[in-house]
C-alpha cells in the first residue's frame, strides 16, 4: 500500500495532522493500534488554553486555540465545546503581582484578560475559599472532549481520502512502516504522533512520560462557571521536580467537575497511586473546601509525553529523511494539536506557516 | 489511625460468613466488612444471621479500594476509615445480569434480587401483581418470597427451553439440599411457572401497565422482575491486582489468589451458589489463618458441590433470541442515557465508554456492563478506584 502521508497514532495530534494534510490534498494513510483518542487524549481534561511562560508557547497555543474558535461553529455535540474561560486564582499578593505581569503581557499581545480582585473573584466563584487574593480571567479559553474531538477530526480528513488502519506500527523504515501484519505503508512522508509511545519506534526521542491522575465527579450543575488553575501550576507544569500537585478544577457540560492535576516523572505503572491522589485532592480542598463533601465517581491517570524544553517537537527527524516528528506536546497537546497539524502540513507542502516553525524543531536537541 | 487486624474478610454472604468461622478457630483479629445493614448476603439478609462469636463486623461499609499494600481505605457509614490487614480474604459476591428490552426503564421494571430487596425494606406488595422473568432457580426462590408477602405472582417466565429444565432438575437427586429447597417452592408456583419463555417489552405512561411475551401475549401488571444470571463481583480484586480471567478472580486449591496474602471465595471466583460458596469460605478461613489441614480436609466436599453450578450454567444458558429484544433507541446505558443505535459501530469496551459515555456513570458499568458484553461481545476491562462514589474528603484521606 502508498499514501502521500502516513500518520502513526490517531490521538488528538494524530488527528489533527491527518485532518491538515488531507487539507492540502494529500492522500492520509492512519495508523492506530488501540483506540482512537484511546491514549493521552483519553486521559487529558480538554482544556483549551493560552500559556505565557515563553513567547514560543504562548505562540502555538495562541494560534492553535484560534483554531480551535475556528471549527467551534462546525462541531457536533459530543465535542462537548464549552467556551467557558480560564481563571488564574492568586493565593496571595505575590501572586497578584503575577497577575499584573500576565495581564500586561496578554494585552500587548490583543488577548481579551481582565484582572478580578478578591471581591470580585468571590463573586465569580463562590465556592472557592475566603481569603484568596483576586484572579486573572481569560474569558477566551474553553473545554473540549478530546476523544471525540480526534474521532471527529478523523471523520474530516476520511472526507478527504484519508483512511485509517486498525494496525501497530512495528517500524519505521526508509519511506516505509512496517506492520504487525506484515504488511508495509510506503509513503515520502512519515508523521510520528504517537504520544509518549515514540520512544518504542525511536529511542533516541528527547520524550519522557510524565504521568497525571485526575478524578470526576458526579453531576454538580452550577457548582462551578469557569475553570480555575491556580498560579502556582506554572511552577507544578514547568518545573522538573519528580511530583508536584496544583490545584486545577474544570466543570463540564455533564455538571460534573474534573478535578486536577499532578505530575509524575519515572513512574511506568497505569495505576492509580492513591496516596498521591489524595494529596493532588487535598490541595484542591484547600482552594475550595466545599469539594469535600462532593462525590468522586472515577479516578484515572494518562502519560504526558514531556522534552526538555517544555515545547513540542514538531518538524523534521534530524537524520532521517522524510520522517516527521509530532509529539512532546505534555500538558498541552490538546489545545495546540491543530496547530501542530498545520505546521507540519505547511511544511510538507512547502506553504509559508502562520507562525515561525523553528523553536519547534526537532534539530534544537542534540541527536 | 488505621484499624489493624489480622485478617479482613470483605463480604458478609455466605461465603465471608463461613470463612469468618473458620479464621476465627485460630485468629483473635478477625474483621468481617459488608454495605449492608446486616448480614446474610444477597439470600440469607434480614433473617437474623448473626456474625460468629469472636470476629468483630463493620456493616454499612463500604470497601473502596486499596491506599496502599496491606490497607484498605473505606466509607464507615459516612465517615472515612483504614483498614490494615495481614490476610484479606474476597467474597464480594456476584450481581444480577439486567438485560434491555424495550420499557426496562420504567419505574417498577427491576431486578429480581432488587425486587426482593425492596420489599425486604419495607415496600408493601400484598396484593400487587408481579410477574418474575428471566433464567435460572433464583427467580423460583424470588417468586416463593415474595408470594410468602401476599404478593399475587401471576407468571415465572424462565427463557430456558423446557428440555433442559427438566433434565436439570432430573439431576437435582443428586443434591438432596437443592432437591429440598425446590420442593419448598410449593405447588401455588408451579402453576405459573412456565418454561421458554420471556419479556419481549414492557409499556406504560410513566409506570408499568403491562408486559408484551414472547409468545404474543400481553399481561397486565405492577411489578416486573428480571434477571438473567449472575455476574461476579469482581472489581475489587482487579484493584488490587489479582489475575481474572473472563471475568472471574483465579484462586489455587487454598483459594489464593495470585496476589500474596489474598483469597477470594465465593461467586467472585465464578458462579456457583450458596453450598459452594459456603465450602470454599471456610477454605479460604482456614488457609488463611495457616489450617492447612482443616482446608484440605474440604476439598472434596467443594468438589461435590461444583457439580451443580457446572449443570445450572449449561441448563440456564441465555438464548441468542434475547440479543434482538433490543431497538435501535432502547437505553443500554441508564447513567448517561446511551441507546444502543450509539454503540453498534464501536468493537470494543474502551471505545464504546470513550465515545459515547456508556458506561461512565455512578454504576462504572457494573448495570450495563454485563449487559453489552451479552449483546455485542466486549466486556469491560480493568477497574478504577474509587469503587463506588466516594467523597472528595474521603479519598483525600491520607493519614497512617
Ligand atoms: C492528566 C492529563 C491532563 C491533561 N490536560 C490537558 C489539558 O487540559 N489541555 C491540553 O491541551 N492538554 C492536556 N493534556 C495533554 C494532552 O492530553 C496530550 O498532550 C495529548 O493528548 C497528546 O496527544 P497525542 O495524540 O500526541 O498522544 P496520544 O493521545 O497518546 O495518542 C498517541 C496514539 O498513538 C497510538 N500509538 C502508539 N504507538 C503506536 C504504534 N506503534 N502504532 C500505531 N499506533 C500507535 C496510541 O495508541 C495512541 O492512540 C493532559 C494530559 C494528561 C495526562
Ligand atoms: C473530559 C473527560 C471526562 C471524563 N469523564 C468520565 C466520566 O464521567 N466517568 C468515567 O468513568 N470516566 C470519565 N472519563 C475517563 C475515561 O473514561 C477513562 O477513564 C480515561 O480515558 C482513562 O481511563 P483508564 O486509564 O481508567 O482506562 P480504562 O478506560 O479503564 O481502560 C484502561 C485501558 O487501558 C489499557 N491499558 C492498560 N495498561 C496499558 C498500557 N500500559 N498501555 C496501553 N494500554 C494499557 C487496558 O487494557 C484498558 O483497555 C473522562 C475522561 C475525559 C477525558
Amino acid at each position: 500500500m502508498t499514501a502521500d502521508a502516513v500518520v502513526i497514532g490517531a490521538g488528538i495530534v494524530g488527528a489533527a495532522c491527518a485532518d491538515a494534510l488531507s487539507t492540502v490534498g494529500l492522500r492520509v494513510a492512519v495508523v492506530e493500534s488501540r483506540v482512537i483518542g484511546g491514549g493521552a487524549t483519553a486521559a487529558g481534561m480538554g482544556h483549551i488554553v493560552v500559556m505565557d511562560d515563553s513567547e514560543a508557547q504562548f505562540a502555538l497555543t495562541h494560534y492553535s486555540q484560534q483554531l480551535w474558535r475556528t471549527l467551534s461553529p462546525e462541531m457536533p455535540a459530543e465535542l462537548e465545546w464549552d467556551p467557558s474561560g480560564t481563571l488564574w486564582v492568586a493565593a496571595d499578593e505575590e501572586e497578584m503581582q503575577a497577575v499584573a505581569h500576565k495581564h500586561a503581557y496578554y494585552v500587548a499581545r490583543g488577548v481579551n484578560v481582565e484582572v478580578l480582585d478578591a471581591a470580585q473573584l468571590a463573586d465569580a466563584e463562590p465556592n472557592l475559599r475566603r481569603g484568596l487574593h483576586g484572579a486573572l480571567l481569560i474569558p477566551g479559553d474553553s473545554v473540549v472532549y478530546a476523544p471525540c474531538a480526534a474521532a471527529w477530526l478523523l471523520a474530516r480528513a476520511q472526507l478527504r481520502r484519508a483512511s485509517l488502519l486498525a494496525d501497530r506500527v512495528i517500524s519505521i523504515g526508509r519511506h516505509s512502516v512496517h506492520l504487525t501484519t506484515g504488511d508495509r505503508i510506503e509513503s515520502p512522508n512519515i508523521i510520528l504522533a504517537s504520544g509518549a509511545w515514540a520512544r518504542e519506534l525511536l529511542p533516541a526521542i528527547p520524550v519522557r512520560p510524565r504521568k497525571g491522575h485526575l478524578a470526576i465527579t458526579a453531576r454538580y450543575p452550577g457548582f462551578l462557571r469557569r475553570q480555575l488553575v491556580e498560579l502556582g501550576y506554572l511552577k507544578s507544569a514547568h518545573g522538573h521536580d519528580t511530583e508536584s500537585v496544583a490545584f486545577n478544577l474544570q466543570p463540564r457540560t455533564t455538571g460534573q467537575l474534573l478535578i486536577g492535576s499532578s505530575r509524575q516523572y519515572d513512574v511506568t505503572h497505569t495505576s492509580i497511586d492513591a496516596p498521591f491522589l489524595a494529596r493532588m485532592l487535598r490541595r484542591a480542598i484547600h482552594f475550595m473546601p466545599a469539594l469535600e463533601h462532593l462525590r468522586v465517581i472515577r479516578a484515572w491517570t494518562g502519560f504526558r509525553a514531556a522534552t526538555p524544553d517544555s515545547l513540542p517537537l514538531i518538524g523534521p527527524a534530524p537524520g532521517r529523511e522524510g520522517l516527521w516528528l509530532a509529539t512532546g506536546h505534555e500538558g498541552l497537546g490538546i489545545t495546540t494539536s491543530l496547530a501542530t497539524g498545520r505546521l507540519i502540513a505547511d511544511a510538507i507542502a512547502g506553504r509559508t506557516p502562520a507562525i515561525p516553525p523553528e523553536p519547534y524543531l526537532p534539530a534544537r536537541f542534540p541527536q | 489511625m488505621p484499624a489493624n487486624f489480622e485478617v479482613v474478610i470483605v463480604g458478609a454472604g455466605p461465603a465471608g460468613l463461613a470463612a469468618a468461622s473458620a479464621a476465627v478457630e485460630r485468629s483473635r483479629r478477625v474483621l468481617l466488612i459488608d454495605d449492608n445493614p446486616a448480614p446474610g448476603g444477597q439470600i440469607w439478609r434480614g433473617e437474623g444471621r448473626q456474625p460468629p462469636r469472636g470476629v468483630e463486623t463493620w456493616l454499612e461499609t463500604q470497601v473502596l479500594g486499596p491506599l496502599r499494600p496491606g490497607l484498605l481505605m473505606a466509607d464507615r457509614a459516612g465517615v472515612p476509615a483504614q483498614i490494615s490487614y495481614e490476610k484479606l480474604i474476597l467474597a464480594t459476591g456476584a450481581r444480577e445480569r439486567f438485560l434491555p428490552f424495550p420499557g426496562w426503564t420504567l419505574p417498577s421494571v427491576m431486578g429480581a434480587g432488587g425486587l426482593q430487596a425492596l420489599v425486604k425494606g419495607g415496600l408493601a406488595i400484598e396484593g400487587k401483581r408481579v410477574v418474575v422473568a428471566g433464567t435460572g432457580p433464583l427467580l423460583l426462590a424470588v417468586a416463593a418470597y415474595l408470594a410468602k408477602r401476599n404478593a399475587r405472582i401471576l407468571l415465572v417466565a424462565e427463557q430456558a427451553p423446557r428440555q433442559r429444565v427438566l433434565r436439570f432438575t432430573a439431576n437435582l437427586w443428586r443434591q438432596p439440599a437443592k432437591l429440598a429447597q425446590a420442593f419448598s417452592m410449593g405447588r401455588y408456583l408451579a402453576l405459573k411457572y412456565r418454561t421458554g419463555l420471556w419479556p419481549v417489552s414492557a409499556h406504560g405512561n410513566g409506570k408499568l401497565e403491562e408486559i408484551l411475551l414472547s409468545n404474543s401475549r400481553r399481561l397486565a401488571c405492577d411489578y416486573l422482575s428480571c434477571g438473567f444470571g449472575l455476574v461476579p463481583n469482581s472489581e475489587l480484586a482487579a484493584l488490587l491486582g489479582c489475575r481474572i480471567a473472563t471475568g472471574e478472580v483465579l484462586v489455587d486449591e487454598f483459594q489464593r489468589t495470585t496476589r500474596e496474602r489474598i483469597w477470594c471465595a465465593g461467586e467472585p471466583t465464578g458462579i456457583g451458589g450458596a453450598e459452594l460458596s459456603i465450602i470454599e469460605g471456610r477454605i479460604a478461613g482456614y488457609a488463611a489463618t495457616g489450617d492447612r489441614h482443616s482446608a484440605t480436609s474440604l476439598f472434596t466436599a467443594r468438589m461435590r458441590a461444583s457439580r451443580f453450578p457446572r449443570e445450572m450454567d449449561s441448563a440456564f444458558s441465555l438464548r441468542p433470541e434475547l440479543r434482538r429484544l433490543v431497538h435501535p433507541g432502547t437505553i443500554i446505558c441508564r447513567c448517561e442515557d446511551v441507546r444502543f443505535s450509539q454503540l453498534t459501530s464501536h468493537t470494543t469496551w474502551r471505545a464504546m465508554k470513550l465515545h459515547t459515555r456508556c458506561g461512565m456513570g455512578p454504576c462504572q458499568g457494573r448495570v450495563c456492563g454485563p449487559a453489552v458484553e451479552f449483546l455485542l461481545g466486549c466486556a469491560p476491562e480493568g477497574a478504577r478506584p474509587p469503587l463506588y462514589p466516594a467523597t472528595v474528603s474521603q479519598l483525600a484521606l491520607d493519614r497512617q
